[in-house]
């Protein structure tokens, strides 16, 4: 179960949280001014990286915020946790998963 | 003789405290502190269980939780039977019944030992090469037989009366396992103020030190340090130390699952105290201190009652005082069994061993032991053993260089310990997704690369000599405490080291014969060969293939022994081969330990309003509605649900119905902003709603799909009262939530959950104005001064409300909210005005066909996600003038704006009694070849008594275009014909609501 700092609660386990997917994905402040295509690329297109993930979470059986993290979705781990509304103070651009860190499962295949 | 074998002296045992119990019915005698399997060696049982597969007789392998074999059924008393017991680690105590398992009709006799004649057609894969053909035969016949055949202990039938407690505690420092290594470990932590957690499977802290009986550390006898650093230990406040608590599961960031026994040793009642609990540890740092596995070694027949490991031979004779035989014989491939020998003379045993290793391979033990005067017999291997319930002699031979065996000898034995060198236990840190190294010097797997915070010492880490354990645990707890701590200790040194051998060579044919390399499953060396031969490489499919390494004990014992093997057919090096993924749990753990409190209201707990009580004493029947429990209806007399439906349909349209309302979900929406989010977020205009006035509000997802509805009032400017569906009212709020926080920060507004707040009595039906009217202060209830779909605040009863003209029956229609904690007195004053109007009570079953007969939806039942307002009719609810809201743009999509989108419509039956299914699809064309085109399927069906016809609304293709076609819908008994309507059955101009 993972340990999710909670910028307002502090470290809480896991199943007080729930994940709300990509983050920094800003609803367009003219949605019909997009295209169709534009429209479902904002809708449906995620990215799924290995490596370096911002995500969404809420804190939702706690204070009941949202706010946004940096997970490494090879090794789990959470570089960062910080509010909605502000850009992480560590690694590059979020989302683009494009340095994974080292995988540190077991490899068993001979 | 009670106890034969026990010895006159030696063990932790108290010899003052007897107790017994009993197996396969036979009273078994043994001392506090004994551990079944102790108790059953000194009254000389070694029989003990039927092998999985070949039912060959099976005893006693080892003293841990590694033992494989001796499984036994363990009776607690009623609703206390647990199957599959090792029998190392079930504590002896008065009062167990112990059972063995597998076997038919009795252990002695046993018919399914037929298996074992026949095993040369049980190879490998036996399973899926047999069972093939005829496929009919796959569900009917092979599986049952096969599932029958399965499986070694029997489930318990009885509800489990015991409780289980759960618990959450975080640390500094989590020390797994209280041997040497992690008992330095938990003294090193602790010394640097750490809260540390000590956490041992055995009922008594000590590991290795519980049965050294020659070492000596730092100047004293093991036992003393011991002694002396547990009461160290036990003084400390920050030290929490947890004996018979197994480290199950290590899962990410450091959270580590404990399971601890808490009563299962203890006679009679135990009050209060939990039977086990689950302990989930955040740990900061975790030490791994959990040992090694000793290996057996793979000869033929090693498998026989009385062969046990070397190590546990001598655990039997120093810690339990008991002799696993009078006449040993170690057969060893290393230096450790040679103490093993040690002290089995010591106890006055007849000791032979036999070492797989040359003279010039051995080392310093070797001397000492012919000094003891014991015979040594080097560079031999084991070509089989003799006996059946019990082993009465081990084959042994010379053996060269070249593996060519000499002469046969057989010595004459009642017991065999062996050793095939050691394993790591690195279980836990492999599930802690650690990656492993292969160590060729002491021919293990050794945590290599951490990939959490955790650092593994001592035999765990392939250190086995007492001081390095010592030393090397110290430095592991003190580092886990971030402290430079370091010391030596001065300890005996231990007899370290081994020859690696696989399969020990033969002069017979090795396809004959039955070396066994995982007990549990009886996969023989030669099964594993065989999957090899049968072009099974990775060790992954090997294990799958023959089953090797899996069941309870995970191949503790096994894995090294096949994977060895493994490599050795494909000529390949171990790392090459790899190793199999370890995943909790470490040893098997109890349902209970799991579930913990979860159960019952715990687990699935039930909601109810404060008018609940009224209707269980009014006799409703209930149905669960999310955690909710709703009256479903109210019978009178014997009246079953459909008389009593109609009955209340009738008496809501032509008098007054009463039904309890209040599970709507309630959001409170307040701030300066709350129109403009209200409008953001509803398909509906929001701005120019007057204070006082409802509307019917319509959410969408950004998808465009219909999420939810309800009614909204506009309380004040900037107050909303808002209702959503009883099911939905968490999804509305998070859904709100989320847009408030992450989209729309600037807004000022606030949001509150007020479903427990206000309880909702809805009064229905024409006379519901004449109810009230006494009843109601400050509110002008006239319909010119307070129409439909307006909301007024004032009393009622004396106490205050908010009262909606509101109607979800087509008929007059008030939902009088109240504070819940005065709602059942207004009910009850409100029941009883009405008693000269003919008040009824209705439930959601009315509910539902009512709403049904006006063509109301219902969002979860009319719309499944994948349905927009135009789907279902509402698109006039949609503010043309809103630049945007939640959904707008989806709405413009293509695939929303093309035809061909199923939409809703009503349908009647052309017989007028046939009530359709709720799910049944819907066609065009019976004729049409299958698979046919189905239009859509029905969403709502219902008897409706103010009709009196059955109704029924569906999502059809295009349906709209349809109106006053005949479709045909599926029923069990073929398809029926429908015409398609309007979905309004009553009223359909409306007029009623406005009464």
């Amino acid at each position: 179960m993972l340990l999710i700092d909670c910028p307002y609660c502090g470290k809480r386990p896991e199943t007080e949280f729930r994940c709300g997917g990509q983050a920094h994905i800003a609803r367009p402040t003219d949605p019909s001014a997009l295209s169709d295509a534009d429209w479902s690329e904002h809708l449906f297109v995620r990215a799924n990286p290995r490596g370096v993930h911002a995500e969404r979470w809420n804190h939702i059986h706690g204070c009941g915020r949202w706010f946004n993290a940096l997970r490494d979705t090879v090794s789990d781990r959470f570089i960062e946790t910080y509010p909605v509304g502000s850009e992480p103070t560590t690694g590059s651009h979020p989302s683009q998963g494009t340095e994974p860190t080292r995988s540190t499962q077991t490899e068993t295949r001979a | 003789m009670a106890q034969p074998f026990r010895l006159p002296r030696g063990g932790r045992v108290d010899r003052t405290r007897p107790i017994s119990f009993t197996f396969n019915g036979r009273t078994i005698e043994g001392f506090q502190g004994d551990s079944v399997a102790s108790a059953l060696l000194a009254n000389g049982v070694h029989l003990v269980g039927r092998s999985f597969k070949y039912h060959r007789p099976r005893g006693i392998l080892s003293h841990g939780s590694d033992e494989p074999s001796a499984l036994l059924s363990v009776d607690r008393g009623r609703g206390r039977i647990d199957p599959n017991n090792r029998a190392s680690v079930v504590e002896a105590r008065a009062g167990l019944k112990t059972q063995s398992q597998n076997h038919w009709p009795s252990l002695e006799f046993d018919v399914g030992a037929v298996n074992d004649l026949l095993s040369p057609v049980f190879v490998a894969g036996f399973y899926y090469k047999t069972f093939m053909w005829p496929r009919k035969f796959w569900d009917k016949v092979y599986e049952p037989i096969i599932r029958g055949a399965a499986g070694l202990g029997k489930a318990p039938v009885e509800a489990d009366p015991d409780r289980y407690a759960n618990r959450h505690a975080h640390c500094d420092v989590l020390v797994v396992g209280a041997g040497p290594t992690g008992l330095a470990a938990a003294l090193a932590a602790a010394k640097t103020g750490a809260r540390v957690i000590l956490a041992d499977e055995g009922p008594e802290p000590g590991g290795s030190l519980l049965h050294d009986v020659t070492s000596e550390i730092d100047g004293r006898p093991a036992a003393a340090w011991l002694a002396a650093t547990l009461a160290d230990l036990d003084a400390r406040e920050n030290v929490i130390l947890l004996p018979r608590t197994t480290v199950f599961g290590y899962y990410n960031h450091n959270h580590v699952a404990l399971t601890e026994r808490v009563t299962d040793h203890l006679p009679g009642a135990t009050g209060t105290a939990p039977r086990e609990r689950l302990w989930q540890v955040r740990a900061e740092q975790v030490v791994l201190a959990g040992g090694s596995h000793e290996r057996p070694l793979v000869f033929a027949d090693n498998d026989r009652p009385g062969i046990l490991l070397a190590e546990s031979v001598r655990v039997f004779i120093n810690r339990y005082g008991v002799a696993p035989g009078r006449r040993i014989v170690f057969a060893t491939n290393g230096a450790s069994a040679y103490t093993c020998a040690h002290d089995a003379k010591a106890a006055g045993l007849d000791v032979t061993l036999v070492d797989f290793r040359t003279e010039s391979e051995c080392g310093p033990e070797l001397g000492r032991l012919r000094a003891a005067g014991v015979e040594v017999l080097t560079g031999h291997t084991v070509v089989g053993s003799k006996g059946r319930k019990r082993v009465t002699g081990l084959l042994v031979a010379p053996v060269g260089s070249d593996g060519r065996c000499g002469g046969r000898r057989l010595l004459p034995c009642d017991c065999v310990g062996m050793s095939g060198g050691w394993t790591p236990a690195v279980h836990l840190f492999s599930q802690s997704r650690g990656k492993l190294a292969y160590d060729a010097a002491r021919d293990a797997f050794l945590p290599s690369v951490s990939a959490q915070a955790e650092r593994s010492a001592g035999a765990a880490n392939g250190a086995y000599d007492l001081a390095a354990c010592l030393a090397e645990g110290y430095a592991a707890g003190a580092a886990a405490a971030a402290s430079e701590d370091r010391r030596s200790f001065t300890a005996t040194p231990t007899a370290t080291g081994f020859k690696p051998v696989r399969i020990m060579p033969t002069d017979a044919d090795p396809t004959k014969q039955r070396a066994f390399v995982d007990f549990q499953n009886d996969v023989t060396a030669k099964d594993i060969k065989l999957a090899v031969r049968e072009g099974f490489q990775s060790i992954e499919h090997v294990k799958r293939y023959t089953t090797t390494g899996m069941a309870t004990d995970q191949g503790k014992t096994s894995n090294m022994n096949a994977l060895g093997i493994v490599a050795g057919q494909l000529d390949k090096s171990l790392p090459g081969v790899g190793t199999t993924t370890f995943r909790p749990p470490y040893t098997p753990v109890t349902f209970g330990a799991l579930v913990g409190p979860a159960r019952h209201a715990l687990f699935d707990p039930i909601r109810t309003t404060p008018i609940h009580e009224w209707a269980e004493r009014q006799g409703a029947k209930f149905e669960n509605v999310a955690l909710w429990r709703r009256a479903w209806y109210f019978p009178r007399g014997s009246e079953d649900l459909h008389a009593a439906v109609a009955r209340e349909c009738k008496a809501v349209r032509e008098g007054v119905g009463i039904f309890d309302a209040s599970t709507l979900g309630k959001i409170e929406v307040v701030g300066p902003d709350a129109a403009e989010f209200m409008n953001r977020l509803y398909v509906n205009p929001w701005l120019k709603l007057e204070p006082g006035r409802c509307r019917y509000g319509l959410m969408l997802k950004e998808d465009g799909y219909i999420l939810d509805d309800g009614v909204v009032a506009r309380v004040s400017q900037d107050c909303f009262h808002v209702t959503t569906t009883t099911g939905g009212a968490a999804r509305v709020l998070g859904h709100m939530e989320d847009y408030l926080q992450t989209e729309w920060p600037e807004l000022e507004v606030f949001l509150t959950s007020t479903t427990e707040q206000w309880s909702v009595i809805a009064l229905q039906g024409p006379k519901a104005r004449a109810v009230i009217a006494p009843l109601v202060d400050g509110i002008d209830l006239s319909p010119e001064a307070f129409p439909h779909m307006a909301m007024r605040t004032g009393t009622i009863c004396g106490v205050p409300t908010r009262l909606f003209r509101v109607s979800f029956t087509g008929e007059l229609g008030f939902e009088i909210n109240v504070p819940s904690d005065q709602a059942a007195a207004v009910w009850e004053a409100i029941f009883a005005e009405g008693q000269p109007h003919g008040i009824t009570p209705y439930g959601t079953e009315t509910m539902h066909v009512l709403r049904a007969e006006k063509g109301y939806i219902i969002v979860g039942q009319e719309t499944d996600g994948t349905v927009t307002p135009d789907d279902v009719g509402l698109a006039g609810m949609i503010a043309k003038a809103k630049k945007d809201f939640v959904g707008k743009r989806s709405l413009a999509r293509p695939d929303v704006v093309a035809t061909g989108r199923k939409q809703l419509v009503g349908l009647v039956t052309a017989d007028p009694k046939l009530v359709l299914d709720e799910g049944a699809q819907i066609v065009s064309d019976t004729n049409q070849p299958i698979p046919m085109r189905m239009l859509g399927h029905v969403t709502s069906s219902y008897w409706s008594p103010n009709c009196g016809r059955s109704i029924a609304m569906a999502l059809v293709a295009d349906g709209r275009l349809l109106m006053g076609n005949t479709l045909h819908v599926t029923t069990p008994e073929g398809f029926t014909t429908v015409t398609v309507v309007d979905p309004v059955f009553f009223d359909p101009k409306g007029e009623r609501i406005n009464a």
